[in-house]
């Protein structure tokens, strides 16, 4: 036979802990589960499904949020841990309009196909542009080397960084720097 | 090589057009609506109990702890989910004397693979499911694994299905003859073994299904992440004798496909049950560790080839021989074979050459399957084909360029057969061969190398021409008795606001389907692309049809849409001559109004002639009847595949201290026929390049001796990322087909086909000067410090 854990009562499952936190400029409560993530609570509970689940062990960055201004992976923190946190997701950030640039260039340079990673590489490039205004090529695909995307090989991407870049910097848009 | 041009190259065309997606913008949003975020009312959640061994007997399985736990609603095994589904069988008739084992979804006596799925919990929560599968206690008593491929195929090996002779699925062989006679007479023979190994789509979304049975309606509704919403619906009505009318599958939004999502899995079928026994929505969502051990795997080959060579360089002869291994089961409906048997074909594909032999062995072992994935055999055909004219060009003493340049198809000799019976209609090997080696600036590049070599850099550079299967007629699988459509459908309707809505069964991945059908659409109609919404994905809306696989979208789906469109378009003529009392010929459309057709003179807009024959038909001539929806089917005639080609090329530095490769740059010349879109066209090729260098340097699913992945994990599973990518230049040639109005091929296996290859040959250009050589992908830093010695 193989091994059961016969101390294991998933009745202990059963508990609920309430969060708050601020949620795309909303102060939000949820109960949680002590095991859910703040994937978990942002999908399931508060129905906020652009953020995506990809990998659950942060090696993707489907899951970004922007926790505290910050870039997170959400599957990588408990949900109870955001308790007092201000949260952007990717719902809040396009509401917002705070990446309208990012989205305008994604979309005219099809810096996309199915879309499953688009919400977290703009919430990385988002962050990324808030850090240093001006990147070049090579920063880019260095701050975005932990978003995996399989289906666009990635160029359009930094195009569109690029360009979102060079835009809020008053230039013109930089097409292929080669 | 360019086209004549025709009406579809008009200045105000969209087809030739880079518009941005109408989709996308949404995707952008989070606004998607993939099947994972899909939340139905009374939904439960399936969970799977999975083998912890790759091959073993069931003695027993213990699920009554499990069964008590609150929250739980089923627990099955094979046998609750055998009474309600018929078993399925991965053969087909065109591959003579290839055989495998009925499969079941849940297995009922033997596991023969670790990650096959034994058990499965449906509970309120896809957590309360897991934690349920934690008080299932299976008895396994082990069973020799077949792991090693060479292991397998030993006499007195251990068997994958005991009741078999051997492990042997599927044998074949081509031969067009004077083989031993070119060989005997040539002036050189290169040789080399080549391996590839075997990798894994790895969609960042995984797979994912809801099922919803109605017992009352006696309907099963399946949100299904699939590129085939056709095809499932047929199996699903077949295997749980539901009537096929009653019988839906919507195909939302998909997380990336790439060939993966088209095959039956054991968890999917298992969920249509579950739904059916439990009359509630099942979902189940695979978690990435699950996606690794059960989404289908590919290639696995080993190829052995020669190529026999006249003194001057000229190839006279391939002879090849390809071992693959494909797991334990040949997978349904399409089976495992087709990358062998794509293999075997495929080589020596844009090069002038006679005789061809070629055998293929296809081995079962105690893995996940293996079947078709972005490219099916096009890598490893290319990269055995390239890798050989490199070898030969060294042993003659010739440059790359140049021996391709002499061996290459001449771009006039067509139309042809290729010595394995491939009919190309028109392709342009020699005119891309010649555009790449202007775009590489290939002459500068080799100075560069030499100069730096000097410095200690090493740089390589590398190219490979590929041919690309698209547009497949039934030849591909409807011959072989897959009720697998080779055509599609659509249903154009004019709305009484003078819009049109196209419901079409090619499917959206988002390679940009709904966008080149709207262009196309738009362009016929003469009618603003955001005048036209295009629907996909839903069998209960579009005409039966293929969807997407093997390049089709855009050939076949693009060329039923025009047609649709032109059927349309005659019937508005039609109403609009009774109502301006013309003729239908002295009219055509333009930016919505009815025009004269030849002075171009606005006469009506198309939107009034919608709004007289949806409210005023009283007012058109009696005994009129006004069409205003069609619907049209197109099947692909002619060439049983509308073949493409291109070429390309490869610039990467090695480092030969550490085994570590940069690219630098990559190049590609293609001819997919008539361009569309041709953004999105050259989005699918750096999509595909880049999923090729992931094969050539990352990606391996790594099987321990017990036939355990070690390293199916997107940590421990390298995908390429933004940082070691290069950007990749991109040039087109267009050789339309005349298959066809449109004259559309397919572009999404191309960029896949080659990039391995040119990596391959590029990674030995640097490694030449040391003497050392790679015979292998992918190609780790381990295998080139090896190959130098240094490990």
């Amino acid at each position: 036979m193989s091994e059961i854990d016969t101390s294991f009562d998933p009745g202990d499952a059963d508990e609920v802990v309430r969060v708050r936190f601020v949620l795309n400029g909303c102060k939000t409560s949820c109960a949680v589960a002590p095991r859910d993530t703040l994937l978990d609570c942002l999908r399931n509970s508060l129905e906020l499904t652009g953020t995506h689940a990809g990998c659950e062990m942060g090696a993707c960055a489907a899951c970004l949020v922007l926790l505290d201004g910050r870039a997170v992976h959400s599957c990588l923190m408990f949900a109870v841990q955001a308790d007092g946190a201000r949260i952007e997701t990717i719902e809040g950030l396009s509401e917002s309009g705070a990446i309208a640039d990012l989205q305008a260039e994604f979309h005219r340079r099809n810096a996309l196909q199915c879309g499953f990673c688009t919400p977290g590489m703009l919430i990385n490039a988002h962050e990324l542009l808030s850090q240093n205004a001006a990147p070049s090529r090579a920063e880019i695909r260095d701050a975005l080397s932990g978003n995996y995307c399989r289906c666009t090989g990635y160029e359009a991407i930094v195009d569109a960084v690029a360009a979102a870049a060079a835009r809020r910097a008053g230039g013109k848009t930089k097409d292929h720097a080669s | 090589m360019i086209a004549p041009l025709t009406s579809l190259d008009r200045p105000n065309s969209y087809i030739g057009r880079s518009v941005p997606r109408p989709n996308a913008k949404r995707l952008l949003a989070g606004r998607g609506h993939y099947v994972t975020d899909i939340k139905l009312p009374r939904m439960l959640h399936a969970a799977f109990l999975r083998s912890p061994h790759a091959h073993a007997r069931i003695a027993s399985i213990d699920v009554e702890r499990a069964r008590a736990v609150d929250g739980v609603h089923l627990v099955a095994t094979g046998g609750d989910l055998a009474k309600i589904c018929t078993p399925w069988t991965g053969t087909l008739d065109h591959f003579k004397g290839m055989i495998s084992e009925p499969q079941l979804p849940l297995p009922l006596e033997r596991v023969v693979w670790a990650g096959q799925a034994v058990v499965t919990v449906v509970a309120e929560s896809r957590a309360r499911a897991e934690d349920a599968l934690e008080l299932i206690a299976v008895d396994y008593e082990e069973l020799p694994a077949v792991v090693d491929l060479d292991e397998a195929r030993k006499p007195g090996a251990p068997l994958v299905n005991p009741a078999g002779h051997s492990n042997v699925c599927f044998r074949s062989q081509l031969d067009s003859g004077g083989v031993d006679d070119a060989f005997a007479r040539a002036a050189h023979v290169v040789e080399e073994e080549l391996s590839f190994g075997r990798h894994t789509p790895v969609t960042l979304e995984p797979r994912a299904i809801i099922a919803d049975y109605d017992p009352d309606a006696g309907m099963l509704t399946v949100h299904h992440g699939t590129q085939t919403p056709y095809q499932f619906q047929d199996l699903y009505s077949r295997h749980f004798g539901i009537p096929e009318a009653r019988v839906r599958v919507i195909a939302p939004d998909i997380g990336g496909s790439f060939g993966m999502k088209l095959h039956v899995y054991h968890e999917d079928m298992a969920v249509v049950g579950l739904a059916i026994l439990l009359r509630r929505p099942v979902k189940f969502v695979a978690d990435r560790m699950e996606s690794f051990v059960s989404d289908i795997h590919a290639r696995d080959h080993r190829v052995r080839a020669r190529m026999a060579l006249d003194e001057s360089g000229e190839i006279l002869a391939m002879d090849v021989h390809d071992v693959t291994a494909i797991g334990a089961f040949s997978t349904y409906p399409r089976t495992s074979v087709v990358e062998g048997n794509q293999v075997i074909r495929l080589i020596g594909a844009p090069y002038r050459f006679r005789s061809y032999r070629a055998a293929l062995e296809v081995i079962f072992q105690n893995k996940v399957q293996t079947s078709q994935y972005r490219a099916v055999g096009h890598p490893i055909a290319c990269a055995v084909t390239e890798r050989m004219f490199d070898l030969a060009a060294m042993r003659v003493g010739r440059d790359p360029f140049e021996i391709r340049a002499q061996n290459l198809i001449a771009d006039d000799a067509y139309p042809l057969a290729s010595p394995t019976g491939y009919k190309f209609e028109a392709l342009s090997h020699q005119l891309c061969l010649r555009r790449l080696r202007d775009m590489m600036n290939y002459d500068g590049l080799r100075t560069e190398q030499a100069a730096l070599r000097e410095h200690g850099i090493h740089r390589g550079i590398g190219i490979a021409s590929f041919v690309e299967i698209t547009n497949p007629s039934p030849a591909f699988y409807g011959v072989g008795g897959a009720r697998i459509s080779s055509q599609d459908g659509a249903t154009l309707s004019l709305t009484p606001s003078g819009e049109v809505r196209c419901a079409i069964s090619v499917t959206e991945q988002g390679q940009g389907t709904e966008a080149i059908v709207s262009q196309i659409v738009a362009d016929q109609l003469g009618l603003a692309q955001e005048h036209v919404k295009v629907l996909t994905g839903d069998t209960e809306v579009t005409p039966h049809g293929g969807a997407t696989w093997a390049c089709r979208g855009a050939g076949i789906g693009g060329e039923t849409a025009l047609q649709a469109a032109r059927v349309l378009k005659a019937n508005i003529l039609e109403i609009a001559a009774l109502v301006l009392q013309e003729q239908p010929s002295a009219l055509d459309i333009e930016g919505g109004e009815i025009v004269d057709a030849a002075t171009r003179q606005q006469r009506l807009a198309v939107a009034e002639i919608a709004r007289i024959a949806y409210f005023r038909s009283d007012t058109l001539p009696p005994g009129t009847q006004a069409q205003l929806t069609v619907s049209h089917h197109f099947a692909p005639q002619g060439y049983p595949f509308a073949f493409t080609n291109g070429i390309q090329g490869c610039h990467l530095e090695l480092d030969v201290e550490t085994g570590f490769i940069r690219l630098l740059k990559h190049f590609v010349v293609e001819d997919c026929g008539r361009i569309i879109n041709p953004m999105l066209v050259d989005e699918q090729l750096r999509g595909g390049v880049v999923q090729g260098l992931g094969a050539a340097l990352l990606e391996e699913c790594r099987y321990g001796e017990t036939g355990q992945l070690l390293n199916g994990s997107l940590a421990d599973y390298l995908v390429p990322m933004a940082m070691e990518m290069p950007d990749i230049v991109i040039d087109h040639v267009e050789t339309p087909t005349k298959d066809t109005v449109l004259g559309a091929k397919g572009c999404g296996e191309a960029g896949t086909a080659a990039a391995s290859a040119c990596v391959l040959n590029a990674v030995n250009d640097a490694l030449a000067p040391f003497g050392a050589a790679i015979n292998a992908i992918p190609i780790t830093p381990a295998r080139v410090l090896k190959a130098l010695g240094r490990f």
